[in-house]
């Protein structure tokens, strides 16, 4: 080839790449907003119809108009007509008192917040966020909020991933900052790492919840007071608990191919006799918080592996040999309000 | 064998030679890698940049699976350098070697489309950064071979220079595409996948085909040179640029450590964290032209080391009280000037210490042995800033740095003089 033509050939190239592009760009933006148009696949019910009973909330991932907002079903029709409140989250928790919404706001500079909502959806506090959103958690009655995100830094020179896990009190006032300052105990011996990773608090009441502290390479269950200040190791290997509604159990991920690889898998664990069970056929690489439908069974998120952005929430039996089953399609980060 | 050159140029050399101007034009070879390398940065920050999001938003993995997907990012290339480094030499092909690197990390980029879930993102990653492994080394041997001597530190600077200012395009793109198309994620990701293979094509068409060897055997009217083995790595030039650079290497501590000292610091919040990685990248690309051209004037090696006193500086800044304002700019100001210093002005340098038919593996080598210095040092920083905490443990590596840069700065005349490679 002569230099004309390699340099023709590299123009033609360009302008088929330019083409191709400009095409899919505009394709995708007109479907995007064709697929931000369309209706949802599940029928839709009025928020009173579900506002009063026992329900789920979480976010809807259909990909349609409701799209990341968050919606309502009743827990004895999990699969029937939802709710939907108008309300876009990442990650949401909530109880009858009010919701906390995790909320990613795009751009050069990416900001994230958490919005406080109380029971009719209206925003009551905002609160900006050091990261991006990945758990919440609201304590029993409603009046404190954990919030869990990941501070890194977006380009390939970033040194892995830290997280920042912080507790407020519920529509503004006490701020307990970020839990990575409280004392750390583990194996009843007051260590003070710095290279500590605190996420996924689950509160038992207003005073004691339960988290995972991530330090030297390993993970603990730990047991949180904010009075106190401190965090107390129950048991290594847990990540993300979850405390049952009778508060006799915790629900948590551990991973169950150590090594270089994380395999991730749901346990149940005692916190009266430290017995621990894995549930062998659930969730292999799970990766969410579970919930407690009830003090027996177990909900969570998971990805469809052939459809990003979509994900479905499945139940399982807090038992070792129990089959998950689909519970909620098109649904994520479920949380279970029981009045 | 070797044509004595001083890599220093006399006071004369500027009106010696060929009689033209005193800066001539950077190379057409120079210009093009160049933009080969912009538009590849533009792909690869620009999904960078949006991976954090995709990753947890869309694909719904945690902060921990994230984090061992981007801890893939750091160490597969060194791994890999040395590599490709040896295919160039072996066939003496670096452009096409070039290519297949730029070619996987561009492949790569389609799986991404469709990979979802830890596993798959995870290989496409590592595919990825291979191909940033493969091409580096062969990419800097042909700045290196087509450009003369004296002019090696501007060639660099200019090639570096692009290449930053792709990277800073990278995510400004990303997010104004995300703005024109709310959750189109797989838009920037075709995007992206159209400026890397607008690069391979850039270099495919119409790279040079430098060839290390054969250019020598026509200089010097021999058949050609001997093939590349691997003692040629052991050569006693080369042997005091790793020993220099490595150990200097295992006083620099990640950037994320300095910008992390910089949020302890207080008064800025956690949100301006990417904006430092910007401010860094602003301030080399303006730097590496300037810096490259200092170190041809006045001695490579000699910048290269005397360089590493704006990272001291860059330690110090982070944490020393002082303004905010002040700490910030300075600090990212200086840790720009110390990549300016070392970044390209490594590669300058080791390419001429060994014989012709290893300069790619010369390059690959010093590049691999200062990325393998960093990662180990990071380690170990860890552990420093976790005993000491982050403002006595930075001081703590200022002053042995400071102290190295100046046992350093003894053995590098040697370098600076030493025969060259044409």
């Amino acid at each position: 080839m002569s230099a004309r033509v390699r340099v023709l050939a590299f123009v033609a190239v360009v302008v088929v790449l330019v083409a191709a592009a400009g095409v899919y760009v505009l394709r995708e933006g007109r479907e995007v907003r064709a697929q931000r148009a369309a209706e949802p696949e599940a029928s839709e019910a009025p928020v009173t119809e579900v506002a009063d009973g026992p329900r789920i909330v979480f976010r809807h991932t259909g990909i349609d108009r409701e799209y990341g907002t968050v919606a309502i079903v009743p827990v004895d029709d999990p699969g029937g007509a939802r709710a939907f409140t108008g309300v876009a989250c990442d990650r949401v928790a909530a109880r009858a008192e009010g919701a906390s919404c995790l909320v990613t706001d795009q751009g050069v500079v990416t900001s994230y917040a958490v919005r406080e909502l109380d029971p009719d959806w209206q925003e009551v506090a905002t609160v900006d966020l050091p990261g991006i959103p990945s758990r919440t958690r609201l304590s029993p009655d409603g009046s404190l909020v954990a919030t869990t995100v990941f501070v890194t830094g977006h380009s390939y020179m970033s040194t892995g991933f830290s997280t920042a896990t912080e507790v407020h009190a519920f529509g503004g006032g006490t701020r307990w900052g970020n839990l990575e300052k409280f004392q750390l105990v583990l194996d009843g011996r007051r260590v003070d790492p710095l290279d500590r990773n605190i996420w996924g608090v689950t509160f038992v009441d207003d005073r004691t919840f339960y988290a995972t502290v991530g330090t030297g390479g390993r993970t603990w269950l730990v047991e949180g007071d904010l009075v106190e200040r401190t965090l107390t190791s129950v048991s290594p290997d847990a990540e993300c608990p979850s405390l049952s509604p009778d508060g006799s159990r915790v629900a948590f991920k551990v991973d169950v191919d150590p090594g270089s690889r994380t395999v991730w898998q749901v346990a149940v664990q005692d916190l009266a006799t430290g017995e621990r069970i894995l549930l062998e056929n659930g969730p292999r690489g799970l990766d969410d918080q579970v919930e407690w439908l009830d003090d027996d069974t177990l909900l969570y998120g998971l990805t469809r592996a052939d459809e990003p952005g979509v994900t479905d929430v499945w139940s399982v039996d807090a038992s070792a040999d129990a089959e998950p089953e689909l519970l909620i399609e098109q649904a994520w980060s479920p949380t279970v309000v029981r009045q | 064998m070797y044509i004595s050159v001083r890599d220093r140029p006399t006071s004369d050399t500027r009106g010696a030679g060929s009689g033209s101007a005193a800066r001539p034009p950077v190379g057409r070879v120079v210009i093009i890698l160049g933009v080969v390398s912009l538009l590849t940065d533009v792909s690869s920050e620009s999904v960078s940049a949006i991976l954090p999001l995709y990753l947890t938003a869309v694909v719904g993995l945690s902060p921990v699976a994230y984090g061992l997907i981007d801890g893939l990012y750091q160490g597969v290339s060194a791994l890999v350098r040395l590599g490709g480094g040896w295919l160039a030499d072996a066939t003496d092909r670096p452009k096409w070697v070039a290519f297949l690197g730029y070619g996987l990390s561009a492949v790569a980029r389609v799986f991404l489309l469709f990979a979802s879930g830890a596993a798959g993102i995870a290989a496409v990653v590592t595919a990825d950064r291979i191909g940033k492994g493969i091409r580096t080394a062969p990419r800097d041997a042909m700045i290196s071979t087509s450009t003369p001597s004296e002019h090696l530190g501007r060639a660099f600077g200019v090639h570096r220079m692009l290449d930053t200012i792709g990277a800073a395009l990278g995510p400004l793109i990303a997010f104004g595409l995300l703005a024109l198309v709310p959750g189109g994620y797989s838009v920037v990701l075709v995007v992206s996948l159209a400026f890397a293979l607008a690069g391979v094509a850039l270099l495919g068409l119409l790279g040079p085909d430098v060839r290390s060897r054969s250019r020598e055997a026509a200089g010097a009217s021999r058949p050609s040179a001997p093939p590349f083995r691997w003692r040629d790595l052991a050569d006693r030039r080369l042997r005091p640029l790793l020993v220099v650079a490595g150990t200097l290497g295992l006083l620099t501590v990640g950037d994320g450590f300095i910008y992390l000292a910089l949020l302890d610091h207080g008064g800025l919040n956690v949100t301006w964290f990417p904006l430092f990685y910007v401010g860094t990248n602003v301030a080399y690309l303006l730097l590496a032209v300037p810096v490259g051209r200092l170190a041809d004037r006045i001695g490579r090696a000699r910048t290269l080391v005397v360089g590493h006193l704006a990272l001291v500086g860059a330690y110090l800044c982070s944490v020393l009280p002082s303004s905010t304002a002040v700490a910030t700019v300075g600090t990212l100001l200086l840790l720009g000037t110390f990549y300016a210093a070392t970044d390209g002005v490594i590669a300058a340098i080791a390419g001429r210490l060994v014989p012709v038919q290893a300069r790619t593996s010369g390059i690959a080598a010093a590049q691999t042995v200062v990325a393998v210095a960093r990662m180990l040092a990071s380690a170990g920083f860890g552990l420093l800033w976790w005993l000491l905490g982050p403002a006595v443990a930075m001081a703590a590596v200022a002053a042995v740095l400071a102290v190295a840069v100046l046992v350093a700065a003894t053995r590098v005349r040697s370098l600076d003089v030493a025969e060259l490679t044409p």
